[in-house]
């Protein structure tokens, strides 16, 4: 059930599209039910959990990396699993009255609520850290998301990738935190680890652990100096700012802390960063809210105080696990519990505190407190709930904040008891300074209801007449504040059944809930942290008289604080620096990117070819030598050496044929027939390709490069050329497989019917290239066809070439007699003798390739005797379509094989007695070859046909 | 003899890729298809040569040259047909649309040059 709680808001989100359909119904309607049911599952397993049993999923995913979907129910899971789900069935609520139903992106807001709600869900329930990780990291995505959900905002925006930057740096440290972990325990399971703990404290890597796991969780839950974020991502709606960014999202850091308990406490280090981190941040943020004008950054202030509140909390309570004895330990502990206590306190007045923003922003239409006032007349339900609210903040009684404050106080003066560290009167600072941070929230709190809805009404700085809202907005709020009060009057109700589990979750190492339960009482006596209160109240409320006197407001936004300037500054350097350090390397052209290329090439190759010491350059046996052969090389490197010295187009071209069947004799000499045969005819059609372009291309330019051009050019290309030989010797040098050739002479026969084994690999053993093969050459000579087919804009300033390749006629008729005569006969000749090696093909050379090629050439020169027109008239065939025609009857003769229930590209032979022909062998790669034929005609006398204009 | 053909090849490569680095369209094409000759020769040269009948299977033979690298040209040799073609006709193209058969970025370097 549990990964089913965590799976069914993604689906539900997949879901949430449909509701265009039902344009009528707020969508939120649609995604109610999925908040409310995990609620309701979470509250039946409330009591199994309260009786100390677990609930665990394992499902395997990766198990050979460690990594599996396992998920753990426990008592402190189990309070983020309500918390998520419960605020996240009030937000919901809230949002149906707050957001308009009209906005057509109400469906993403929705989709991505449930994506946050899925994956918090995951945070919390996951016991796999990289699970874990996952889903902490799509947490920051919906957050992005619903940041920037006014997304034509610059300030959304900005504080949308501000917030994203600042969690995904944490959450990369916190990865690697992760992994420093698996590395000492070799377990990514929480479980498992806290079980290794004690072995742990020692190792090197157990404080870099420490410290990357924290600096995930400082960035999540705004902790300074990392807060900066969440000031910001008050752009997104406030629904998602009650929701996200005070009551589950920003609390992981802290879930995450509580959950690392178990293996870091005890460390005096985990002791001082999570305390002084909490404490700093409580003390800064208390103060930073004081100065802000607009409400919602009072609020984001105010929430980044409170997580600091709860981190020094659960930084405190570490100091237990240094005892064993179990009343020092309670002791200690209480600070544990006063940090679960206060959570869900924080959620719950924080959560309705954001929602009367909202109400009052919605109402009045601003937020900022120099133009608000006196709306107690106008809205009394909005202005009671405030009160409560903040009054809860402040740690007032009658209100449950009341009570964690008061515990957090006893926390706190407890401390200075913990002598294990001999840290002496430095101790004294904690206290202080937490007295000190409750003034200042007592002063906020103040400013918040009292600046709002208190004093006079300043009419004339609003927009709109405020009136109280709708009792739709309010039922969220008023569900929270009334929460507020039962939990006050009842604290030990929470205490049995979420706190006292939770707690013993955080503790870790089976501790049994009785020893962890601590009696919360309104009334214990006339103690120190009753004194402390009242000097709070004494204090805060001078200080809310006279705060305006300091000159404390912040005038402008955000930009005047000094780490702000810092996170500016460091991303426009990063991304000045980012720009100018490719600008030095992208310098558009395309020769440049060849070089770098060229350079890492033989930089690469030559390097492996150094450093590794089994590669042998040469051989022992070479072949014989023989003078044909060498006058054969010569003759190649010569014309090909004389391609770059040509002074015409025609002699570039002609030197580069000659190169062409210098190649063919050579691998006629290198027994390979088949390749010689292929190689000749496209080197003919080749040539005629490129006479025909030839006409339109541009003269070549004497070269009158620069000399470093041309240097550079022939260094590069030296380069290179040392290379491949180096690379060639090498692999004659080492051999270290078995070559699979051998498998392909001894089958060859056998398993396909075939003795020309090169047209068996290829139209057998390795079909699927050869089909991809020609499907390439289909797309090429359609790439070819669009090219001259479909008009390009020309400029104007190159009126000569403007003129299309196929309307410039050009003269492919000869007019030699002697040609026109000749070729009727050598046509014909030619055709039968391609139909002759197609059909050879598959026990001597030959094949479809060769056998198309050959047909082409032999339509080639009919077109070059009697012009295109003619061969129109006698073949009318259109070329694309007998590509396709080819495509499709060697992809059906592939797939023919599902028939008989082989694979794909199956190929069956057997012999046949047919009449004339006597024992014949049919093969069905026969079929296949046919279709490589057509494809390849088709394609070649497309090519041709495209370029000589005609179709 | 492979010896031989591994510089033949190295030598190839080079014309082919110095051909690619300079300026012309033409130039660059023939360079490509210099090139793809040099892969065809290294790919032969590579499984050894001269080292049995031609992979036809007929009785009486026992060591046949190597057919895969075969097979591998065979396919290599009709798609760089197909690709000079496209080639040819993107420099045409290229040529007619932009007036001159320079490469992309030139400029930048003539530009940088210049200053």
């Amino acid at each position: 059930m549990l990964h089913i709680a965590i799976l069914i808001p993604f689906l539900w989100a997949a879901l949430i599209p449909l509701m265009r359909w039902f344009s009528r119904i707020h969508a939120g309607w649609a995604v109610l039910p999925v908040p409310v049911a995990i609620f309701a599952y979470l509250i039946s397993q409330m009591s199994q959990i309260g009786s100390g049993e677990n609930i665990v999923v394992e499902i395997p995913w990766m198990p050979d990396l460690g990594i599996n979907l396992s998920f753990v129910l426990d008592g402190w899971s189990l309070l983020f699993g309500l918390l998520i789900s419960g605020i996240g069935a009030l937000v919901v609520w809230y949002s149906m009255f707050y957001m308009g139903k009209r906005t057509d992106s109400i469906r993403n807001f929705y989709v991505y609520l449930l994506l946050f709600m899925g994956a918090m869900l995951g945070v919390v329930f996951s016991d796999n850290l990289m699970v874990l990780y996952g889903f902490w990291e799509l947490t920051s995505i919906a957050s992005f998301l619903l940041i920037a959900f006014w997304y034509r905002r610059e300030r959304s925006r900005y504080g949308a990738l501000k917030s994203m930057l600042i969690t995904v740096f944490g959450g990369l440290a916190m990865f690697a935190g992760f992994n420093l972990l698996y590395a000492m325990t070799g377990t990514y399971s929480i479980r498992e680890i806290a079980a290794q703990a004690s072995e742990l404290v020692d190792q090197p890597l157990f404080l870099p652990a420490m410290i990357l796991v924290l600096l995930g969780a400082f960035t999540k839950s705004a902790q300074f100096p990392f807060h900066i974020w969440l000031p910001d991502a008050m752009e997104a709606p406030t629904p998602v700012s009650a929701y996200l960014h005070s009551a589950t999202m920003v609390k992981a850091g802290l879930y995450l802390v509580a959950r690392m308990s178990p293996i870091f406490a005890g460390a005096t280090e985990w002791f001082w960063i999570v305390s002084l981190t909490g404490l700093v941040t409580l003390t800064y943020g208390s103060f930073k809210a004081i100065r802000q004008t607009d409400l919602k950054a009072l609020l984001a202030y105010s929430t980044i105080s409170q997580l600091g509140l709860i981190m020094s909390l659960l930084g405190v309570g570490s100091a237990a696990a240094f005892y064993t004895d179990a009343d020092q330990v309670a002791w200690f502990g209480l600070a544990t519990t006063a940090a679960v206590f206060h959570l869900i306190n924080h959620a719950v007045f924080k959560g309705s505190l954001f929602m009367v923003v909202g109400i009052v922003d919605h109402e009045t239409g601003t937020r900022d407190l120099r133009r608000l006032g006196g709306l107690m007349k106008l809205m009394p339900i909005t202005s009671a709930i405030a009160l409560i609210g903040s009054f809860s903040m402040a740690g007032l009684p009658p209100f449950s904040g009341f009570l964690s404050k008061e515990m957090f106080f006893t926390a706190m003066v407890h401390i200075l008891e913990f002598d294990v560290l001999n840290a002496g009167s430095w101790m004294l600072l904690l206290p202080i300074l937490a007295w000190i941070a409750s003034v200042f929230t007592f002063v906020y709190s103040m400013i918040l209801v009292f600046k709002t809805f208190g004093g006079k009404l300043k009419e004339n700085t609003l927009d709109k007449k405020p009136h109280e809202a709708s009792a739709g907005l309010l039922a969220s709020p008023i569900l929270l504040v009334s929460l507020a009060i039962v939990f006050a009057f009842m604290p030990n109700l929470l205490a049995y059944n979420l706190i006292d589990p939770a707690v013993a979750a955080i503790r870790g190492g089976g501790v049994d809930f009785e020893s962890v339960h601590v009696s919360i009482h309104f009334w214990h006596g006339w103690t120190p942290e009753l004194w402390m209160t009242i000097g709070v109240v004494l204090l805060g409320t001078l200080l809310y008289r006279t705060y305006t006197r300091f000159k404390l407001l912040d005038r402008e936004w955000s930009n005047r604080d000094t780490l702000n300037r810092l996170y500016n500054g460091l991303l426009s350097l990063l991304e000045n620096g980012g720009r100018r350090l490719t600008d030095l390397y992208m310098t558009g052209s395309v020769r440049h990117y060849l070089i770098y290329i060229l350079i890492f090439f033989i930089a690469a190759l030559c390097g492996t070819l150094v450093f590794s010491p089994d590669i042998r350059l040469g051989m022992d046996n070479y072949a014989p030598i023989t003078f044909y052969e060498v006058a054969l090389v010569v003759v190649m490197l010569a014309t090909a050496a004389a391609v770059p010295f040509a002074r015409s187009r025609v002699n570039a071209i002609l030197f580069t044929g000659a190169v062409g069947y210098m190649v063919t004799a050579l691998f006629l000499i290198f027994r390979a027939p088949d390749l010689a045969l292929t190689q000749m005819i496209v080197e003919t059609v080749s040539v005629v390709l490129f006479l025909l372009c030839f006409k339109f291309l541009p003269k070549l330019k004497s070269t009158k490069e620069r000399p470093v051009f041309k240097w550079t050019n022939l260094l590069v290309a030296g380069g290179v050329g040392v290379t491949v030989t180096l690379i060639a010797l090498a692999s004659m040098g080492s051999s270290p497989f078995e070559p699979i050739s051998t498998y392909f002479l001894n089958e060859s026969y056998k398993s396909a019917g075939g003795k020309n084994v090169v047209n068996v690999i290829l139209v057998d053993f390795r079909g699927f290239d050869t089909l991809f093969e020609i499907m390439v050459l289909g797309v090429a000579s359609l790439g070819i066809f669009g090219l001259i087919k479909l008009g390009v804009q020309t400029t104007p300033a190159n009126k000569e070439g403007s003129q299309s390749l196929h309307r410039k006629s050009f003269p492919l008729v000869s007019n030699d007699v002697i040609l026109r005569t000749m070729s009727r006969v050598i046509v014909l000749i030619i055709i039968s003798f391609s139909l002759y090696l197609f059909f050879a093909g598959h026990n001597n050379p030959g094949g479809g390739f060769i056998a198309a090629l050959m047909t082409a050439a032999a339509l080639i020169l009919v077109a070059v005797s009697f012009g295109t027109d003619t061969i129109r008239r006698v073949i009318p065939v259109n070329y694309r379509i007998m590509t396709a025609i080819g495509l499709s009857i060697a992809i059906l003769t592939a797939a023919g094989s599902f028939v008989f229930g082989a694979p794909f590209l199956s190929q069956a032979f057997d012999h046949f007695d047919l009449p004339i022909l006597g024992d014949t062998e049919l093969a069905t790669a026969v079929l296949f070859d046919l279709g490589v034929y057509l494809a390849v005609v088709g394609v070649v006398m497309n090519i041709i046909f495209s370029i000589k204009g005609e179709d | 003899m492979e010896w031989i053909m591994a510089i033949a090849v190295g030598a190839l490569f080079m014309i082919g890729v110095y051909l690619i680095l300079s300026k012309g369209l033409l130039r660059i094409i023939l360079g490509t298809s210099l090139l793809t000759h040099g892969v065809h020769l290294l790919l032969m040269t590579m499984a050894g040569l001269k080292r049995g009948a031609a992979p036809v299977l007929s009785d009486g033979v026992e060591s046949y040259a190597d057919p895969l690298p075969q097979a591998l040209i065979l396919t290599s040799i009709v798609i760089s047909f197909g690709i000079t073609a496209l080639y040819f006709v993107l420099a045409y193209r290229a040529y007619q649309t932009r007036g001159t058969d320079e490469i992309d970025g030139y400029d930048v370097e003539d530009k940088e040059a210049n200053s």
